[in-house]
Parts: C-alpha cells; structure tokens; sequence
C-alpha cells in the first residue's frame, strides 16, 4: 500500500537538568497517498515535533515512518518542507529558489525551465522571478517556498504553520492556492496550524492532538477541502455543518488549554 | 597654555558655527526622506543623519587651527607669532668706582627653520650675520648678536668692552630700568634678563605659534608630501612607503583569511575541529599582534616574512571567529529546507553555508583589514627596511616633522580608503545583508 505510515511514534526529549520531556507517545497514524491533512492541537503538544520526525530532521526514541513501505532515515527529497517563514534563501533570485530542487539533483536549467516556469506561473509570480526575494512581501515569500517545494515533485509535502505569519486577507488566497495545488497534483499534505477555521477548511482530515504527553485526541473527516476546491472559501464557510464543528474543536481545545493553565498552576 | 585656548577655540568652534549655518544653511537643517515628516527625533536615532555642512565646517575648522597656531603662509586669521627682525635694548655697566657706561646691544632674530627654507635660486637658507653696529664711545662698547626665534641668547656684552667682568664691570640697568641678577624685564620684542651670575640674556618674543619642529604650517607639509614624492626619503619615494605597507597588509590578510575561514567553517560544522582549535584560539585571540613583533623579529627577522606572518596572525584569529560565527547564524530552517530539497552535505555546505555567512565573513574581514593596517605600521616602527612607519620613525630621529605629518596623513587616508573599499564592496556582494 502506498502512503505514509506514522508508526507507533514516541518521542522522549532529555533535558540538561536530568528530566525529561515526553513530547509524543504512541502516535499511529496511517496517512493515504494524496491525503490532505490538517493537525491542530494547543502548543506544545508536539506536532512540531512530529513533522519534524516525519521530515527525518529528529530520530524518534521509539516507533518509525514509513513512505510507500520503506523506513526514513533523515530528510529526503520525496519529503518537502513548507516552513512558517525565513526558510527561502535571500542570496538567491526568486527562480533559482524555486529551482534549487532540480539543480541539487544535478538537472540541468533547460531540463527543470519548463516546469520552473509552470510553478512560476502557478503561484502568479512570472513577474518577479528575477527579483530577490528579500524584496517581495510575506505572502509572495511563501508562495516561493511552496513553488520551491513543488518543483522538487515530493511524495508528502510538510507543512508547519505556512501561513501563520501572513494578514487575513493573503491568508485566505493562500488557503485557496493551497487547495488547488492539492488537487491538481494529488500530493499527501500535511498541514500544522493553529488557525481552526483553516485546519477545517483545508483538512480532509483531521487530527486534534491533546498535550504531555503528546497524543492523538480526536480525528474528524471533514467535506469541506472538497468543496472548496475552485470555490470561494466563504461560500465553503456558510455549509450547515461548518460552524457546529467548528465550535465544538474550539471547545474541544480550549479545554485542553484550561487544563494546561491549571496544571502550571498548581506545579507554580 | 596653548592646548586650553585650542580647546577652548574648538568648543566655541562647534556651537557658534552651529548657530551661524544654521541661520546660512536652512536646507541642511531640515528633515529629508522618510524622517521628513516625524515630530520626535531626539531619542530616534533612525531619524538622525549627519549634516554635511557640520562635517565641512569641522574639517575647515581642524585646518585652520593648524594655520593659526603655526607660522603659515597661509592668509588665514593667525594667531600672534613670534617676533622676529632686528631689536635693541641698552645696558648700563658700572665699574667698581661707580663710574657708568651705557652700550647697545643689537639682536638680528631669525627664522629657526632658515636652513630648511629655500630660495629663489633654490639654495638653502643661511643663518644671517649680526647687524653691524658702530662700537661707540665709552668702557662699554655696543655688541650686535644672531639668534634664533624660539631659542635663548646669553649675551656676554663685556666681550668687546673695555673692562671685562672679571675686572669689576657688572650691569646695572636695561633701557635704563635697574635689575638685579636674577631678575629680568619684558619688552616687546621679547625678555630681557640677568642670569644669577649677572650676564644679559635674550629670549625672543614667541606669541602663541608653535615652532616648525613642534607642528610645521600646513603648506610645508605639503611641499613635503611633494618633495618625498620627487625625491623620496631613506632611497625610497612615498609612493613606494605605501606600496610596500599596502602590499603587506594584503598579503598577510590574504592569507589569515584563506587558512582561517576554512578553519572557522570546520569549527563551525564538527565536533571535532572545534575542541580542537577552541584553546589555539581563545588563546592567541586576546594577544595583541603588537606583543607578538619581538618573537617575530627574532625567528624572522625584520625582512618581508616577518612582517607577513605577523599580519597573517593579525588576521588570522579575527578570520576564524567570523566564520565560525557566520556558520553559527544560519537559520536551521533554511538547512532543514535545503536538505529536504535533496541536497548533499558538501551542496548544503556551498550553496546554504557559505552564502549565508558573507556577511559576517566581510564584517571581520573589515575588521582584519583595519588591524593589519594598524598593525603593519606599529612593526615598521620597530624594524623595517621600507614602509610608512620606517618613514616616520627615520624621520623624528632627525626632528623632521613635516614628513612624520605626512606620513601620518597617508596612514589614516588609505585606512578610511580601506574602510570604504570594504563596505561599498560589502553593499556590491551582498546586497541582502540586514534585509533579512
Ligand atoms: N529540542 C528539544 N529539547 C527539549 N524539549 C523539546 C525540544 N523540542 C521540543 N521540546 C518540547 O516538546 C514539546 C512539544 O514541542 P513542539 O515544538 O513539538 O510543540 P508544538 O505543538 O509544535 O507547539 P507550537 O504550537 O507552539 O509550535 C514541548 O513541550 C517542547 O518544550
Ligand atoms: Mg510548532
């Protein structure tokens, strides 16, 4: 079966005061090929930590990733990694960071141009290509990081907060681009946020996570990522189920947080 | 003395011409570009830019203080300067039985730099004769002396007296004052005492200019710079003083920075280099390059290779913690990026790490030029065939201070001249610096 396999995964960081953090325990999960999922949960519960597992950049203490039936071992191409912000190189035009990929694999730029060029047009930055990407605004920024993603033509695209550090409104085109690369490239997608009503815009899954120790607390399969493919995402919003679901996450990790605040509490 | 009326002069310098461009230059007084329209400036030190004309004024002013303290050609306002010409004043000797004579004593007072200056016909100056006097009537017979501004005379006037100061002859009065030895009077051409023995001295009036061998008039210098151009000094021109410095520091930096970034960036990426180059480092680090020059001297002499290594360390330590540190600041999100783009540890190396640490690497490169350059003259100082600093140590041993202020001039020129190269070139590679 092809997919990505989150297998059994716990994750035991030592601290230098002799204690320790158990940032993950026990977390299975068993992701499809061309699965688009969105993790929530409040900070500090580990899904940093997880991606970063997934990406190979951490060794779990116990459990593995599998893609396609293999075992990871450390970062790999057929991986990509959309970071929240300040991950593109600025030493770099805005092309030769979509077409880092294809360089590192030695393809030559008339071999990768066509689909440099494709990705450009994609993220509506033909114009800018020669510009360096210091001079282009947040939202342009990571457009490029998700071009430059793409261009290496991953198997799972990783994504930690991508749009964290955007305005509103850029948020929601990006929310948009998001969905319509899912679908016209069919890529596994998994994208932390912090945002719910992004998580359930974007997610055709979707993961809650609960805290210390890290853990899966609930799962929903949701309609609306479907839908709001080549559709206006405010009209998606509007669906009878949308808010209900939406108040009950809400709900679900405010809790979580309270429980949180009372526990520091209580340790202070 | 002079120093506080200097200081005194510079601070009245700075606040007065504050207030005159300030009503003559308007526009250089007002807010430009982005902080045109930003009520808080004090406290804003975004908002703060340096006013041109303040820098021109300071400059003019530096000039002119070296004009007015010094016996310039220049016809700029001056301070007073020493007196120079011819002067008389008269003395009465008595002899032991009360009788009384009086004689005149004529000075010729000449420029103390006469032997430096030259004339029409290009000859060197000389040292004047004394006026020549009628010798009177009288035991006491009129005397005519030389001396130089700045100097002192003790004028035997009984040298051509009748009776000699062994036989009883003593002064009693100058231009009919009585004075006592020991004491003396003041006239304007200068002072005029008994020693404590009783002979006239002279000492001519010096104003508030400083002599040719304490700080030489700005035009002089410069017909030094002129002549150490044409002429040269100690078998080489100025030209070739410099290029010799210059060619020194770039050697040596050239290669601190060749073997210290390599050394930085495997300081930086394993375990291994760093503990092993941690203690050479933090222990050389501290030591001035200047502590370093006597072992040099020693095991290289004073020839070229010496001086090269001693820059080379100069360079060296300051070379390595730059790169060390430009690794140390790269995002790890732009090297996890990168390695989930497939790219190889020697591709992460060359196109993330290097890249990213330029800008700490031209920072200390800026750095290292600036202690070479430092550096190189400190060593010529103490042992050097050719360079700026052999220039102007030969050069105050034989009290030639123009060229020590020529000299000097051209070491903080091409040290400011570096420091320009370096930044422009810095805005030129990496125009991304400070952007991120
Ligand atoms: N290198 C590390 N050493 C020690 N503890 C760590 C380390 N990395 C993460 N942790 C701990 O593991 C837990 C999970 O961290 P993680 O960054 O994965 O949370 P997160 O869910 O991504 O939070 P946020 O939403 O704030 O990004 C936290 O308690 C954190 O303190
Ligand atoms: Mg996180």
């Amino acid at each position: 079966m092809s997919g990505l396999l989150i297998n059994d995964i716990s994750m035991r960081f030592d601290l230098p005061n002799g204690g320790h953090v158990q940032a993950l325990k026990n977390v299975t999960l068993d992701i499809k090929s061309g699965e688009l999922m969105s993790v929530l949960g409040p900070s500090g519960c580990g899904k940093t930590t997880l991606l970063n597992i997934v990406a190979g950049f951490l060794a779990p203490t116990e459990g593995n990733i599998q893609l396609n039936e293999e075992v990871v071992h450390g970062p790999g191409p057929e991986r990509g990694m959309v970071f929240q912000q300040g991950a593109l190189f600025e030493w770099m035009s805005v092309r030769d960071n979509v077409s880092f990929g294809p360089d590192m694999k030695g393809m030559s730029r008339a071999e990768s141009k066509e689909k440099v060029e494709h990705l450009l047009d994609v993220v509506g930055l033909q114009d800018f290509k020669e510009k360096a990407v210091y001079e282009l605004s947040g939202g342009m920024q990571q457009r490029v990081a998700l071009a430059r993603c793409l261009a290496n033509d991953p198997d799972v695209i990783l994504m930690d907060e991508p749009l964290g550090a955007l305005d509103a409104l850029t948020r929601e085109k990006m929310q948009s681009l998001v969905l319509d690369l899912w679908k016209d490239t069919g890529k596994t997608i998994i994208l932390i946020t912090h945002s719910v009503e992004e998580a359930l815009l974007l997610g055709e899954r979707l993961l809650v996570m609960a805290p210390r120790p890290g853990r899966v607390h609930k799962e929903y399969r949701l309609p609306f990522a479907d839908m709001g493919v080549g559709n206006d995402l405010r009209e998606v919003k509007k669906h009878k189920d949308y808010a209900p679901t939406r108040e009950e996450i809400l709900e679900m990790i405010w809790n979580m947080e309270e429980e949180i605040m009372g526990r520091t509490e209580e340790n202070a | 003395m002079t120093g506080l009326l200097v200081l005194a002069l510079y601070v009245g310098a700075f606040f007065g011409s504050f207030f005159i461009a300030k009503a003559v230059f308007k526009s250089a007084f007002e807010k430009k570009g982005f902080n045109k329209l930003k009520t808080v400036t004090f406290g804003d030190e975004s908002a703060i830019t340096a006013n041109r004309v303040a820098s021109v004024i300071s400059v003019i002013t530096v000039f002119w203080l070296w004009v007015a303290f010094t016996n310039s050609a220049i016809p700029l306002l001056k301070f007073p300067g020493p007196f120079s010409g011819d002067m008389t004043f008269t003395y009465t000797a008595q002899l032991e039985d009360g009788t009384t004579d009086d004689a005149t004593v004529t000075m010729r007072v000449y420029r103390e730099d006469i032997q430096q200056t030259i004339d029409d016909e290009g000859n060197p100056g000389r040292e004047p004769d004394p006026a020549e006097v009628e010798l009177g009537d009288g035991f006491a017979k009129n005397d005519s002396l030389t001396v130089a501004r700045y100097s002192f005379k003790v004028v035997n006037v009984w040298a051509n007296d009748e009776v000699s100061k062994r036989d009883g002859s003593t002064v009693v009065a100058i231009n009919g004052q009585p004075i006592a030895p020991g004491e003396s009077i003041r006239v304007d051409e200068g002072t005029i005492g008994l020693t404590d023995k009783g002979t006239p001295t002279f000492e001519p009036a010096v104003g508030l200019r400083m002599a040719r061998l304490y700080l030489p008039a700005p035009e002089v210098v410069f017909q030094r710079f002129i002549w150490l151009n044409q002429e040269g000094y100690q078998g080489y021109t100025l030209l070739e003083h410099t290029w010799f410095s210059l060619k020194r520091v770039v050697l040596g930096f050239l290669i601190g920075a060749v073997v210290g970034v390599p050394i930085g960036y495997a300081m930086g990426l394993t375990g291994w280099a760093r503990g092993w180059f941690d203690p050479i480092v933090e222990f050389m680090r501290p030591i001035p390059p200047l502590a370093l020059i006597p072992l040099i001297i020693i095991w290289f002499g004073i020839g070229e290779v010496g001086k090269v290594v001693l820059l080379f360390l100069a360079a060296l330590w300051i070379m390595i913690i730059a790169a060390r540190s430009g690794v140390s600041g790269v995002a790890i999100s732009k090297v996890h990026a990168a390695y989930s783009l497939g790219a190889s540890k020697w591709q992460i190396l060359s196109k993330v790490i290097v890249p990213n640490s330029l800008p700490d690497i031209f920072t200390g490169a800026r750095v290292a030029m600036g202690v070479c350059w430092g550096t190189v003259v400190a060593a010529e100082l103490v042992a050097a065939n050719v360079g700026l600093g052999k220039m102007i140590v030969t050069a105050s041993k034989f009290q030639l201070t123009d060229i020590i202020i020529v000299g000097i001039i051209i070491i903080g020129v091409i040290g400011f001249a570096i420091e320009v190269g370096m930044r422009s070139l810095e805005n030129w590679l990496i125009p991304w610096k400070g952007k991120v």
